[in-house]
């Protein structure tokens, strides 16, 4: 029979409105306003987990998301599981299902405690120095240690969840709404700023609002009170945006900044329906103040993670605000006041307190004071020396420290108890600030780093900025803001504060024991299974940058990145090293604050929207003609149009038959237009490819090879000159934006002298090419009134013309070696225009043909396409294209590099033609091309690029790049497969009609 | 993540713009006679420097605009933009 430790009253908690949840398989109740955390202490659980390393029991130890134990699996289905939840951060609903991770068969008999056993041989670096030798052996290991590692399952089904992304933008934006975030929103709001407040958790008010002691009074209220009244002015403001269960993630420089904002994960699973889960925020703020509080520290020996060991304040919080004492045995454990503070909350609720163990000697304040007033046993200038009980702590024994802190002396008590309490000071939440780029200071009297250079136009105040006193915070948090706001008074300017706390504190980072430090497990970070045994072993094998020792013990590195730990890790190395603290600096804090889910990331861009596409205008032809598409660029391009059953290469080999006996048609809609204009249009040709154009007539079109500054060819195509000052520039298709750019690039910063215009219209016209011996019948019944005459028109010309009204340019131009012609017209029309040569091509066969038979047509020819033929260190020499470089013009982009010294060697790799022996033998693309088997190394001379097998030529055909390949024309290569060696002969990249016969055929 | 104000436009986010490396280089006039050393001086030599850097950048989601930025690498502060052909200003 589980107990119930529910108290009377509890300030978040509906106790009209039951909730009932499963942890584990078991059925518990909690209310309306808890979280799985507290509905879990009520009902007396605190082990949730095992840890990561050796597997021992774990339990909640936070009230918030700092928590590094109680992380559980949350849903049981496929799609929506998710690993890693914060039992403290997750409020709880209707149906909720969570269950303990890292543990088999269950949380209570886990097979995996003998790690816990085996510790002694599983120190810092236990996988780096085991699992080296032999070299070879690492792939059969990582089959094992991949099976143990890891928390939490992730989910095995697509998300079906929405998420949503939202740009914000203000004067002001406040992260956390504890007290000093609620002041400085009403400041900054009652001063016209446009101001936003985000706060990670569902309520407002920090740990203030469920301070109701008499010690803190502002104004004669109790604080709480006060707060309170504050929260419903401001609430009333219309400048101010609250958003809470907001967390920030990241915080980026120019104060750009991420948050995740959780709309549903607390609503009941029936009232999620079409609603957004996460908005992923990306806010932009000219002011950013930051107010993120601190985190309470633990504290550190031996065994100090058992379940039961909770911060003093998360057992303040459970109990004010949630209405739960965490045990009947309570003791508390401090070298600080604010454990006080949590005493006088529960003598306040009737909860049992045992003991309060102080490390510190003297000590005199108001809160002490009360306490002891309550007959509660101190132990001052105490330590706790260990804790007992597996599975919940149970007793602990307790040892006077030495003057100098650093022994335990005098006789052992043991003491009884179910719930231990500590606190180790304040950790200024100070992460979010040097994620921006914020330096450091480090403060001495109380060991805190605190921010002292600011990156950008931002603040920190409050506990983030070191003020941790009620005093302290409403002193400073209205003097900083009329300086930072440039304001003249607020109206908190004439507080009256009372506030008991006194600030004296014994700082030791790893407490002694009356064991040595290799018999004790004094854990510093939780999730990792990190102890301050393992830190000193790095720093003995070496180690001395807090990074290295960070990696090398993966203190830090679990997913609440050791939010409470890692000041120990850096104390108990300054200590060991002998470095000052603000020497050595904090290991980087980078973003997620907290974890993020990809949801929330990827927002909408998920399938279809994942990555946009780009459609010609001919595109539902496609779809309508069942062809198969593949991704060039952005564009969704037609690869092959299969019949029946037809696979793609029997659907390539009928395409490319037909293009050369019949007709073929393409959709060449994609390829790059860039329309250029101006009086120096020619002359900016001419020093952008590598041939001449000055001398092309008007109605002309050239091929250009286009090269980058390096000498290596960049794109290629046709370019046609349209009028004296009038050209349009085809380019690839993936190649466009680059080529557009370049050019700009130039225009802009090289030659602005030049009367020059460009405009990108590549989706202005849609292209329509038909090509084959029968293409001049076709285009002359589509456009009857143009001459097609060789006489009229020529191959390598152009001419305008109109299909019905409408304008279209007429290009005979080859990129297939038969006889064709590109029709380029206004992008609305490419549909209608295709079906007409359609029609008019039925009679002559004319047949759609892909990017894949376009790709074998042109290997036939030996044609290059750049990106698949070149790879960046391709000159036009080495493509065997001298013919295309002018010899006369004096300069052009990648003229220069042409004879570096490099360029001009014999022995580059170069293009060439690749014959099998075996004609039916097609090569595959990549494979590596050598000349002697025998040799070891083998020596690399290159690879194939371009391999088919032609139905026109009935042989197998392939390019490749081959070290000194101009010179080996005849010569016998092989190429080295898995299963066989295959002879090839070097040979003429042009394998069929050399003399282009065809053209005019 | 930057806010760059174009000196065309104003103001935007980073993400409608493009670095392009190190400013202030020119294309030779005659490279034809230049030495392989000069240009590939001109070619490949670029500095990383931390501190002020000036560099090129251009507003491609934008008025695709090519101008100058200086900017201190160290901290990421953008001290100045300028037009192309504008000198950069000396301090």
């Amino acid at each position: 029979m589980t107990k119930n430790l529910r108290l009377k009253t509890g300030k978040a908690i509906d106790e009209t409105y039951r909730i009932s949840f499963k942890f584990n398989g078991s059925t518990y109740y909690g209310f309306k306003g808890d979280t799985l955390a507290s509905a879990l202490l009520a009902n007396d659980i605190h082990l949730i987990g095992r840890s990561f390393k050796y597997h021992r029991p774990r339990g909640i130890m936070t009230a918030g998301s700092e928590e590094p134990n109680a992380i559980v699996q949350l849903h049981n289905d496929s799609s929506r599981t998710e690993p890693n939840v914060r039992a403290t951060e997750i409020e709880i609903y209707e149906g909720l299902e969570a269950s303990s991770q890292n543990c088999w068969p269950s949380v209570n008999f886990d097979i995996g405690g003998i790690n816990n056993l085996l510790s002694p041989l599983l120190p810092a670096g236990f996988y780096y120095k085991t699992f080296m030798w032999p070299a070879s052996f690492w792939e059969k290991y990582e089959y094992f240690i991949r099976r143990s590692a890891g928390l939490g399952k992730s989910p095995t089904k697509p998300d079906p969840d929405i998420y949503e992304h939202k740009y914000i933008h203000c004067d002001v934006l406040i992260i956390g709404a504890g007290i000093s975030g609620i002041m400085a929103a009403k400041i900054a709001a009652k001063n016209g700023l446009k101001t936003l407040l985000v706060e990670e958790k569902p309520n407002l008010g920090g740990s203030t609002i469920y301070q109701n002691s008499d010690h803190f009074k502002i104004n004669n209220q109790n604080s709480g009170s006060w707060l309170e009244k504050e929260i419903n002015e401001i609430k009333k403001l219309k400048n101010l945006e609250i958003k809470t269960r907001t967390s920030v993630a990241a915080f980026h420089g120019y104060n750009f900044l991420l948050a995740r904002e959780n709309l549903t994960d607390h609503l009941p699973m029936n009232q999620r329906n079409d609603k957004t889960r996460h908005k992923l925020l990306k806010i932009r703020a000219k002011k950013v103040i930051t107010a993120t509080g601190s985190i309470e520290r633990p504290m550190i020996f031996d065994n100090n993670d058992r379940p039961g060991i909770l911060l003093s304040s998360a057992i303040k919080k459970f109990a004010d605000y949630f209405g739960v004492a965490c045990g009947e045995k309570n003791i508390l454990f401090t070298n600080n006041d604010s454990a006080y503070e949590t005493a006088i909350s529960l003598i306040q609720k009737g909860i049992n307190i045992e003991a309060i163990i102080d490390n510190r000697e003297e000590v005199n304040s108001k809160l002490i004071y009360e306490v002891e007033k309550n007959n509660i046993k101190i132990f001052k200038g105490y330590t706790v020396a260990n804790t007992f009980g597996y599975k919940r702590i149970n007793k602990i024994s307790i040892m006077q420290l030495s003057k100098d802190g650093q022994k335990v002396v005098g006789p052992k008590i043991i003491l009884s108890c179910d719930c231990l309490g500590v606190s180790g000071g304040w950790t200024p939440a100070v992460h979010l600030f040097t994620q921006s780029g914020g330096k450091l200071k480090f403060r001495e009297d109380d060991q805190v780093f605190l921010p002292n250079i600011y990156p950008s136009d931002q603040l920190s105040i409050g506990a983030c900025n070191g003020d941790f006193t009620l005093d302290e915070i409403l002193r400073n948090t209205p003097k900083s803001l009329i300086k930072y706001l440039k304001i003249k008074n607020t109206d908190y300017d004439n507080l009256e504060v009372s506030s008991s706390t006194n600030k004296s504190k014994r700082n030791i980072w790893l407490l002694p024991s009356d064991k040595i430090l290799g018999k004790t497990k004094s854990f510093v970070d939780y999730q990792n299974d990190a102890t301050a045994k393992d830190i000193k072993l790095a720093l003995r094998e070496g180690f001395r940058s807090i990074e290295h020792v960070k990696r090398y013990t993966t203190t830090g590195m679990g997913t609440d990145q050791g939010k409470l730990g890692n000041m120990h890790a850096l104390g108990i190395v300054s200590e060991t090293a002998g470095a000052k603290m603000g020497e050595l600096g904090t290991t980087t804090f980078r973003p997620p604050y907290t974890p993020l889910t990809f949801g929330t990331i990827v927002g909408r861009n998920v399938g279809e929207y994942f990555d946009i596409f780009r459609k010609t205008p001919i595109h539902d032809w496609h779809i309508d003609h069942k062809a198969e598409f593949e991704n060039v660029g952005q564009w969704k391009r037609a690869w092959y149009y299969p019949k029946e059953n037809e696979n793609m290469h029997d659907a390539v080999q009928r395409e490319s038959k037909a293009a050369r006996e019949g007709a073929g048609i393409l959709d060449a809609s994609t390829l790059g237009k860039i329309d250029i204009q101006g009086t120096d249009a020619s002359e900016f040709l001419n020093r952008i490819y590598t041939n001449a154009w000055s001398k092309l007539a008007v109605g002309k079109c050239r091929y250009g090879l286009m090269l980058n500054e390096d000498g290596m060819v960049y794109d290629d195509g046709v370019t046609t000159r349209l009028d004296e000052n009038h050209y349009i520039m085809t380019t690839t298709t993936g190649g466009a934006a680059n080529v557009m750019g370049k050019l700009e690039d130039y225009l802009q910063t090289e030659w602005p002298e030049l009367d020059v215009y460009l405009t990108s219209v590549t989706d202005h016209f849609a292209t329509v090419s038909v090509c084959g011996p029968n293409s001049k019948k076709i285009v002359s019944q589509v456009i009857p009134d143009l001459d097609l005459s060789d006489e009229n028109f020529p191959h390598m010309s152009f001419k305008n013309a109109k299909i019905g009204n409408i304008n279209c340019r007429v290009m005979r131009i080859s990129f297939t070696g038969e006889h064709s012609y590109e029709i380029n017209i206004q992008a609305n029309y490419g549909k209608s225009v295709w079906e007409k040569c359609m029609e008019a091509g039925k009679d002559y066969n004319i047949t759609p043909y892909g990017t894949e038979t376009m790709h074998l047509l042109r290997a036939e020819k030996g044609f290059i396409i750049v990106g698949q033929d070149t790879d960046a260190t391709m000159t036009p020499i080495d493509l065997q294209m001298d013919w295309i470089v002018s010899k006369k013009k004096y300069d052009f982009i990648g003229k220069r590099s042409l004879y570096r010294s490099d360029t001009i060697k014999e022995n580059r790799k170069q293009l060439v033609g690749l014959l099998t022996d075996d004609p039916n033998e097609v090569l595959e693309e990549g494979a590596q091309i050598v000349a002697d088997i025998n040799k070891s190394p083998i020596e690399m001379l290159g690879h194939v690029t371009s391999s088919y097998y032609s139905p026109n030529l009935k042989k197998s055909i392939a390019l490749g790049v081959v070290r000194g390949g101009k010179n080996m024309m005849g010569q016998k290569l092989i190429i080295p497969m898995e299963k066989k060696n295959i002879n090839v002969i070097v040979a003429d990249p042009v394998f069929l009609d050399k003399e282009n016969k065809r053209l005019n055929a | 993540m930057f806010i760059i104000n174009c000196p065309y436009c104003g103001e935007r986010e980073q993400s409608e713009f493009k670095a392009g490396g190190e400013a202030h280089i020119v294309r030779p006039k005659q490279p034809t006679e230049l030495s392989d050393d000069e240009w590939a001086e001109y070619l490949f030599m670029r500095k990383n420097i931390k501190g002020i850097q000036f560099e090129r950048w251009n507003h491609t989601h934008g008025c695709r605009k090519w101008f100058n930025m200086v900017r201190d690498t160290s901290n990421d502060e953008i001290k100045a933009v300028y037009k192309m052909g504008e000198k950069p200003p000396v301090d």
